[in-house]
């Protein structure tokens, strides 16, 4: 038997009994930061590969949400602070080791490039669009003939935005958890998934629309994939991993996680999307609700369940569990 | 200068003496700690062992607080005590996330406190307050790098450990056993 207790009372609030320094805000972040990767990526991609006119949606609708999302998570962020008339102190400098920091200058360049790139294709999607002042119709005009170098800019910085997430939560060794490096990937994949699913929401074309099924199909097996992995590497960890993995298997996150994230949220649209290539015809906005439903739910729940796991005192999870 | 403490569990009698007054010295907000008393048993009745431990931050070597802090309000200064700059904190939390010892917490004031080691009181040549206080003279606090310090002899000749050296962080708080 070995039995501890913290007999002078600890009770720290937000670190007690387990941590719960992070709510709402973070996995909400993360999971928009995700998705305007997703959305990006695609666009830039297929930009780089001539596909405007076949796919209208990826390229140039979708990019014009992805301002109003990425404004929504750093509200988020900055909401999520507690010394928050500091948050500034956040760009006077940056520490190449810290996750954090990369996310902070990230954003930095990647909010005004998205601001940049969708402004390229308004006057696409809304054709009778008035820029009104003239400074800026010049600007958009001169910047539009360099639309490559911005295609391939957004490229690398969606793929640092959709990865840093998950490399932001394994750097803290201190949850076992998160410590994982698949987590970086896993995210990356999760984000390009949501991005494919929301470009699928609002596609008109049934080409564009097959198209993306594809890509979703094959980005939900591989992110299928990599939660077996998760969980085969915790199981062949320490013993602090297993018993992390152990919340998942058995423990209070195993119904949430494999109903709602592997469930609805990967397996049934996978199937569904798969039929869908077979012929079979089922309205496309189930599959990509349930991916954007699922992706949402993966952010919440491994967010939450690396707080609960811990390498010390762990007789404080017997006060909520 | 390497500061370090070094705690004797044959001595510490678990009085929270240690915890008190660091309260009082460091105005700490109620309802919240620095440090605290961790009571360990092991064995079965009635072979029963019993430690009793004053923990607190490790003020740790390879310290993940300092490495993922985003502003660098959280750094290292003499003798590697890591501090918290409050006028450099954003309150991101992500310090209290990555201390394996969860020795971290919000100040309700904004910024993320913790045990300094009473630097302000070391600096003026004193012990921290916990120190001074200790009834059982349980606690040593000095310079692992001068040998003739009283914590290099204790470390030289008591059997010690550290609290999970598995985390990597490599503490500075060791716990004579």
């Amino acid at each position: 038997m070995n039995e501890i207790a913290i007999t002078s009372g600890r009770m720290n609030q937000g670190v007690d009994p387990v941590l719960h320094a992070w709510t709402w805000e973070i996995p909400l972040y993360l999971y928009l930061g995700g998705l305007v990767a997703g959305i990006l990526f695609f666009s830039a991609f297929f930009y780089l590969r001539h596909r405007e006119n076949v796919f209208p949606a990826a390229i140039k609708i979708a990019p014009l949400f992805t301002p109003f999302m990425l404004a929504i998570g750093l509200l988020a962020l900055f909401l999520d602070l507690t010394h928050k008339l500091y948050f500034w102190r956040l760009y006077t400098t940056i520490r190449w080791e810290s996750p954090m920091s990369w996310g902070a200058w990230t954003l930095m360049i990647i909010f005004p490039l998205s601001i940049i790139w969708s402004a390229f294709w308004v006057k696409d999607v809304f054709p009778r669009w008035d820029w009104k002042i003239p400074f800026v119709e010049k600007s958009i005009d001169f910047l539009a003939r360099y639309k490559a170098y911005f295609a391939w800019a957004l490229i690398a910085f969606s793929a640092i935005l959709g990865m840093y997430t998950g490399i932001l939560l394994s750097a803290f060794n201190a949850r076992p958890f998160w410590n994982t490096s698949i987590l970086g990937p896993l995210f990356l994949v999760s984000g390009l998934s949501t991005g494919a699913a929301f470009i699928l929401l609002i596609s008109r074309s049934e080409q564009e629309r097959h198209r993306f099924s594809q890509i979703d199909t094959f980005l939900i097996g591989t992110e299928i994939f990599l939660i077996i992995h998760l969980f085969m590497g915790f199981l062949a960890s320490t013993s602090v991993h297993i018993h992390a993995a152990e919340m998942f298997l058995g423990g209070p996150y195993t119904a949430v996680f494999w109903t709602l994230v592997v469930g609805l949220g990967l397996l049934v649209p996978m199937f569904i999307e798969i039929m869908e290539m077979r012929g079979v015809k089922v309205p496309v906005v189930i599959p990509a609700v349930l991916v954007l439903f699922g992706g949402l739910m993966l952010r919440f729940i491994v967010v939450d369940a690396g707080q609960s796991s811990r390498w010390l005192y762990k007789f404080m999870e017997q006060l909520i569990f | 200068m390497r500061y370090a403490m070094a705690i004797d569990t044959k001595r510490c009698v678990g009085c929270a003496d240690c915890v008190v007054a660091c309260q009082t010295e460091n105005n700490v907000p109620e309802g919240f700690c620095r440090d605290w008393i961790v009571e360990e048993t092991i064995g079965a009745f009635p072979e029963l062992q019993l430690e009793i431990r004053s923990e607190r931050c490790n003020h740790c070597d390879d310290s993940p607080c300092v490495r993922c802090c985003p502003t660098g309000a959280s750094h290292y200064e003499e003798g590697g005590v890591v501090l918290v700059n409050h006028d450099e904190c954003i309150g991101c939390k992500a310090c209290i996330a990555s201390c394996p010892y969860d020795a971290r917490f919000v100040h309700p004031e904004g910024y993320v406190d913790k045990c300094t080691f009473c630097i302000h009181r070391v600096r003026e040549g004193k012990n921290p307050a916990c120190v001074e206080v200790c009834p059982t003279h349980a606690m040593i606090f000095g310079d692992l790098d001068d040998r003739n310090s009283e914590i290099s002899k204790a470390l030289r000749t008591r059997k010690h450990k550290t609290l999970i050296p598995e985390a990597g962080t490599d503490p500075h708080v060791f716990y004579l056993l």
